[in-house]
């Protein structure tokens, strides 16, 4: 096909809108994991660890929410940043920074829930080492945490593969404008929806690729963590 | 006796008004390995759960050396049947009893490998522990446990699911531990191990002490009918 | 929870606010090409970046009501005096025009192209249910069309009549696909390629006029917005720099826009320099 053959030529030849395009839903999505990450994962761990109250309502809302509709999201955070809503004042709205946050929201549950599930399994083995030691909450959170780490980069790939290949948040909080707010999705429906397929098609086979880097690396991640793991006969 | 090391007064523990546990009154040497005995359900590793304070009794006390066992916990060592190990390296899983013990950094490579020494393990330091047999993973478990030169012990049937080869050397170094002063505290099925090991005994039947006497005594005199029966086979 | 959205925000947002205007601009204005061809050159000349974000005209002029916004271009004058006349906006002006054009199907089934005026062609699209496209968003084309269903006395009704909701390109888009008939600006018209079996099968007439207006929004309402630069950008564009932009867009030797005041001594293209 024609237009395959040129959205090949614009990624090779380095055409300066496609890659500020990628450039930005790399930059958004990754911030977005990175803040989800920050609050996400330790907070998956404590519900894995710890006793609370309040920890089982958690448990079942970061359930629920992880198939959240990305347009809900969206227009959740839409109505928060609008100058007519409560977080108006920072002026955030069509920004990437609306976008990261929309994302951020987006993905927390996901990261929040498979954090615990890898964590869950951990602590019950060394439950019995941390009551022989009287090991403090905290240590117990993070010896858990750090020896879960495969598992928990897993959910943050997870994380960032749902960002990444989002449209419904990014468009409504980021306006898809041109140069500022304009991701790889967002162009995609754009130049689909106008019959431009080159850039659309260019623009589909890095997303492809993405997705496929990102689980090849899911795959390797679980291996390479397998070699600490106890043999099970 | 000298001053015991462990003293129980009173001891009581029962789940859903069933007493699985008491009431025991028990006082123990200070030094030397003392041997748990008694058949399944009497309440061994109930009894050396709360001897280390891992549990607390529904009545009674727990004495270790002068304080409530609840408060002093970090200064005694356990060692499971099968004890999860850290999805580290063996030197690491060592090192960790010392990060929970706030240990100070500088003296912790020379505990951790007097620990790998005694466990006959300076060769697998650096290997994941998930790569060690089953008897190698329960001379890590002791290590592990004395790392941080406790004053006791317990472990609880620590050789059950190891070949005699491994039991043997698991049983050196237990004897190794003893004698450098820690007191060592062991429930066992094991008999003929009890025999090789132990310097006083104790058995428990149906959740009480049936009982309690010097090993070589327990070992060759005849015994009241239900610690005959069991040492039989019979219960 | 503020504090947190604006360490959220800080990792992306470069600090130039100062010097950017948001534009709210229907998406004809986008799609066209017309705003990517003629921005560069006003911030060129000024210095203001411009951040245009395309939508229907009421969902524009929502924004400007809620101030998220500076400066609307929106072409439904009925929308656009009661946005005034509610106070929402500081000054409004007429900026530029072109026409709307009724696009069907090359074998034109309803028989359009011998229509009298356009509600008299949406009648014979009615009469004959053939397919037809809907912007369906209160845009302004889509309101135009409304006030010709209106001025025929019909309410449209039935699979015949497509909503979509989608902007005026991705509109034409799906017209061809279905090779359905579709009310559109003639500057989107122009500059889209996918016609498939489409072309312009009735135009011209008084009611087909398609005036765009620039609305300044109201900063004594909205105390955030960039007012000097919503200023320097209404200047600009109906100066004798912006209209000249406006009237030298051109696609194939036509212009897409006709400057409300055309500058003495440009010469104008086609449609402009009709009468």
């Amino acid at each position: 096909m024609d237009a395959l053959a040129t959205a090949f030529g614009m990624l090779v030849g380095l055409d300066p809108v496609l890659w500020s395009v990628i450039g930005l839903s790399l930059r958004v999505s990754l911030s977005a994991v990175l803040i989800a990450a920050i609050i996400g994962a330790p907070l998956g761990a404590l519900l894995a660890t710890r006793r609370f109250r309040g920890r089982q309502f958690l448990i079942m809302v970061s359930g629920a929410f992880m198939a959240l509709p990305p347009v809900v999201v969206g227009l959740a955070v839409y109505l928060m940043l609008s100058r007519a809503g409560p977080l108006g004042s920072l002026g955030l709205l069509f920004t990437p920074g609306a976008m990261i946050i929309a994302q951020s929201l987006l993905i927390l549950p996901l990261i929040t829930a498979l954090t615990r599930q890898v964590v869950t399994p951990v602590y019950r083995d060394y439950g019995g080492l941390f009551a022989a030691h009287n090991v403090s909450p905290m240590l117990a959170l993070r010896v858990t945490l750090w020896d879960a780490r495969f598992g928990v980069a897993t959910a943050l790939l997870a994380g960032f593969g749902r960002a990444i290949s989002e449209v419904g948040a990014v468009q409504i909080v980021g306006g898809n404008i041109a140069g500022v707010t304009r991701v790889m999705t967002t162009t995609i429906a754009l130049e689909t929806s106008k019959g431009n397929l080159e850039m659309a098609l260019a623009l589909g086979m890095v997303l492809i690729v993405l997705a496929l880097v990102i689980n090849v690396a899911i795959m390797a991640l679980g291996r390479f963590g397998q070699r600490f793991e106890e043999a099970r006969i | 006796m000298t001053a015991p090391v462990l003293e129980m007064r009173g001891l009581s523990y029962s789940v859903r008004d069933n007493r699985l546990l008491g009431p025991i009154d028990l006082r123990l040497a200070s030094a030397g390995i003392t041997c748990i005995l008694g058949p399944n359900g009497a309440g061994k590793s109930l009894f050396l759960s709360l001897a280390h304070g891992m549990f607390e009794p529904d009545a009674g006390s727990v004495v270790w050396d002068g304080a409530p066992a609840a408060t002093t916990r970090q200064s005694r060592g356990y060692v499971f049947q099968s004890t999860p190990m850290l999805r580290r390296s063996v030197r690491a899983n060592l090192d960790f009893p010392l990060s929970a013990r706030r240990s100070p950094h500088g003296a912790r490579a020379a505990l951790i490998d007097m620990a790998l020494e005694t466990a006959r393990l300076t060769s697998r330091a650096n290997q994941p522990a998930a790569a060690l047999s089953g008897g190698e993973r329960q001379r890590l478990a002791l290590a592990q446990a004395m790392v941080a030169k406790p004053r006791a012990i317990l472990l609880d049937e620590p050789g059950a699911s190891l070949d005699p080869a491994s039991q043997c050397a698991l049983e050196d170094m237990v004897r190794q531990v003893a004698a450098s002063g820690t007191k060592v505290i062991m429930t066992t099925h094991d008999l003929a191990a009890a025999k090789r090991l132990a310097d006083d005994v104790v058995v428990f039947i149906n959740g009480t002490i049936a009982a309690q006497s010097a090993a070589d005594a327990f070992f060759t005199t005849p015994q009241p009918a239900a610690v005959a029966d069991y040492m039989e086979g019979r219960l | 929870m503020k504090a947190l959205a604006l360490l959220m925000a800080l990792l992306a947002t470069p600090l130039a606010a100062q010097n950017t205007l948001v534009l709210g601009a229907t998406s004809t204005t986008e799609n066209s090409g017309l705003l990517a061809a003629i921005l560069p050159a006003f911030t060129a000349d000024t210095g203001i970046n411009v951040n245009v974000v395309a939508l229907g005209t009421r969902q524009i002029l929502a924004l400007g009501a809620t101030g998220d916004v500076d400066v609307l271009i929106v072409h439904h004058r009925p929308s656009e005096d009661a946005f005034m006349a509610a106070g929402q906006g500081a000054a409004r002006y007429d900026l530029m025009y072109n026409d709307f054009i009724i696009i069907g199907p090359s074998a034109d089934p309803a028989l359009v192209a011998g229509a009298h005026n356009a509600p008299d062609a949406m009648a014979r699209i009615f009469a004959t249910q053939a397919p037809f496209v809907s912007r369906g968003d209160e845009s302004g084309t889509h309101l135009r069309e409304l006030a010709f269903w209106a001025q025929a006395g019909l309410s449209p009704k039935g699979l015949w009549y497509r909503q979509v909701g989608t902007g005026m390109a991705a509109s034409l888009n799906i017209a061809s696909a279905m090779s359905a008939y579709i009310l559109s600006d003639r500057a989107t018209w122009l500059s889209f390629a996918n016609r498939g079996s489409l072309s312009v099968l009735f135009e011209g007439g008084a009611e087909m006029r398609n005036t765009y207006g620039l609305i300044i929004v109201n900063p004594a309402l909205h105390p955030h917005v960039q007012a000097a630069a919503a200023e320097s950008f209404a200047n600009w564009m109906l100066g004798p720099q912006g209209q000249a932009a406006i009237a030298g867009f051109r696609l194939q030797g036509q212009a897409l826009f006709c400057p409300i005041s055309p500058v003495i001594g440009q010469e104008q293209a086609k449609p402009c320099n009709a009468g």
